[in-house]
């Protein structure tokens, strides 16, 4: 137990936290600069505050790294890190990512005509979507053997039915004035789906499609439980956690939220050049 | 009730074509015996062969409902097979951690509301969060804690509260910030304390976003629990069940636990839907 350590992270949560309240209550809360500033100095406290009772009360490594060691490790084992990241998410979560969400709005679209079809589809896609879908990861991988291709394929079945539910509803978004004016034009069905539908459904295929990021990475890191490959993520997950060498797992961890978060944002900016003139881009 | 005929005839064409998929999948296998033994397959042999196989690789519906059948009703509770035991293990640490990532969310989501460092300081981090795959951190917790000396049902129910922590937060912050300017003015003109706006406004109008979010809160908590019961050590509950029937190529075991845990999730978001559709009503709030 060493004394400084945990006094020192007492004292700077209690200043951050004074700093946070303070800023907030500002007449600058309204600037970006303190909107951005807030959350950071919350991250950087939490950060601060774990080293402070890792390294203050002797935590040993096995139980929770500090920090700087995360840190250091992920710096010494670059090389390792991107083989995983490639592995699990360019190959893994990406393609499978693809895969389904085009599979999902297609098949939106191919029901699109069927009033009798969509009404027996959603209630049986939505029930879907909220089932442990993870527990088809063994099966999947039984099927497709140890490599990327199961994993993309356990992707592709957790992301099909949020995505194909999001599309369903957003190709209803039209509202009869809307659908009445094309059909003044005399517009062939497609010509409303490509020049009205579509484009009034992206606030929620990107809804669909944002959700789904999460689940992606999710599927293809689970999956690789039951088996892989020697590099994925997940593989080094779990084989770091029987050597006890929890720094090594930390790092991927990191790895895995920085990917995800990323991606997330990747496609929330995407949104934002598609979808420019929703209401709530505009805001 | 008028949507049934649509469903059903999804559900049938579902099964339609599991059966129809059951053949070319599992029918490698029947070939290679049949070649073994020196015997040919008329086509007919052949198809039901694929539907009855032990171990096939895609078993068909009705030898998974045989299995789910056979391991729930005709099976003691408390034999180490039985679907029963295994549901309930993993039911228990669902609850378990349901209800405290619920309660701290709505703790949390209360502080969000009511202190403007808190908003601006967590709530970005609760949505970032979302985007962190934790879920694949899951066996890593229960291998961390049980070199602490907590196992059992504990580190189970810490990864499914984590789970269905940050719905219940997001849409509680949303809920108890739906009320609209004119409903607050009206508190203001009553001269309402904060303490009677939130029990007599804020906490009322939350009610459906609350609801909302626990439906998926409970969807996110059991699949958590399931997937802090695949570490090596784990020996019950349904995950158990899939990694042991992966590990041995039982597929007909992973395709009922697999049931199972459908089962069992959507029990508890229509018991949530229950329970909502009866709050709202008594609360004269028709869903």
């Amino acid at each position: 137990m060493s004394w400084g350590w945990l006094i020192f992270a007492l004292v700077f949560w209690a200043a951050a936290y004074a700093l946070n309240i303070w800023l907030a209550n500002s007449r600058w809360a309204k600037f970006r600069a303190v909107r951005i500033a807030v959350p950071v100095i919350f991250g950087l406290t939490i950060l601060v505050v774990w080293q402070g009772l890792v390294r203050g009360m002797n935590v040993p490594m096995v139980i929770l790294p500090a920090p700087t060691d995360i840190w250091l490790r992920m710096t010494q084992s670059v090389p390792t890190l991107w083989e995983d990241f490639v592995q699990t998410f360019v190959k893994g979560a990406l393609s499978g990512y693809v895969i389904g969400c085009s599979a999902a709005v297609l098949t939106a679209i191919l029901i699109d005509r069927s009033k009798f079809l969509q009404q027996g589809l959603l209630p049986v896609g939505n029930f879907i979507a909220a089932l442990p879908i993870v527990g088809t990861a063994p099966i999947l991988v039984m099927w497709f053997g140890f490599d990327w291709q199961s994993k993309a394929a356990v992707v592709v079945v957790m992301v099909f039915f949020p995505m194909l539910v999001n599309t369903v509803e957003g190709l209803a978004a039209t509202t009869r004035m809307q659908r009445d004016l094309m059909s003044t034009y005399s517009a062939s069905y497609a010509q409303t789906l490509i020049k009205l539908r579509l484009p009034a459904a992206m606030p929620f295929i990107f809804n669909g499609l944002k959700i789904t990021t999460t689940l992606a990475l999710i599927g293809a890191i689970v999956a690789e439980f039951f088996g892989s490959p020697i590099k994925g993520m997940g593989f080094r997950i779990s084989t770091e956690v029987g050597r006890l060498r929890l720094d090594m797992v930390w790092a991927e961890i990191a790895v895995a939220a920085i990917a995800g978060s990323v991606f997330y944002g990747a496609v929330a900016l995407i949104e934002k050049g598609v979808t420019f003139w929703h209401p709530s881009q505009r805001g | 009730m008028k949507n049934i005929i649509p469903i059903l005839a999804v559900v049938a064409a579902i099964v339609v074509i599991w059966y129809a998929a059951a053949i070319p999948m599992n029918s490698q296998w029947a070939l290679d015996q049949a070649k073994r033994a020196d015997v040919e397959l008329s086509t007919s042999e052949l198809i039901v062969d694929t539907w009855s196989q032990e171990r096939p690789r895609l078993p068909a519906p009705h030898q998974v409902v045989a299995e789910l059948w056979g391991s729930t009703v005709e099976m003691k509770v408390t034999s180490k097979r039985s679907l029963i035991f295994h549901g309930w293990i993993t039911l228990s640490a669902t609850m378990l951690g349901f209800a405290f990532g619920t309660g701290l969310g709505i703790l949390l989501a209360v502080g969000i509301v009511h202190s403007r460092a808190m908003d601006m300081g967590v709530m970005p981090w609760a949505i970032a969060s979302q985007t962190i795959p934790i879920l694949a951190i899951a066996p890593m917790i229960i291998v961390v804690l049980s070199s602490m000396g907590v196992s059992g049902i504990v580190p189970k129910a810490i990864i499914s509260a984590y789970l269905s922590f940050f719905p219940v937060v997001v849409g509680m912050v949303k809920g108890l910030r739906s009320p609209a300017t004119m409903d607050l003015d009206l508190m203001h003109t009553y001269s309402a304390s904060r303490s009677q706006i939130f029990w007599k406004l804020r906490m009322p109008a939350s009610m459906p976003y609350l609801f909302a979010s626990l439906k998926v809160g409970i969807a996110a908590a059991l699949v958590g629990t399931i997937v802090g019961e695949l570490p090596a050590g784990a020996i019950r509950g349904l995950g158990a069940r899939m990694l042991s029937g992966s590990y041995y190529g039982q597929t007909i075991q992973i395709w009922s636990a697999l049931f199972a845990a459908a089962i069992l999730a959507a029990l508890l978001v229509g018991i949530i839907g229950v329970i909502q559709r009866r709050t709202l009503a008594k609360m004269g709030m028709t869903a």
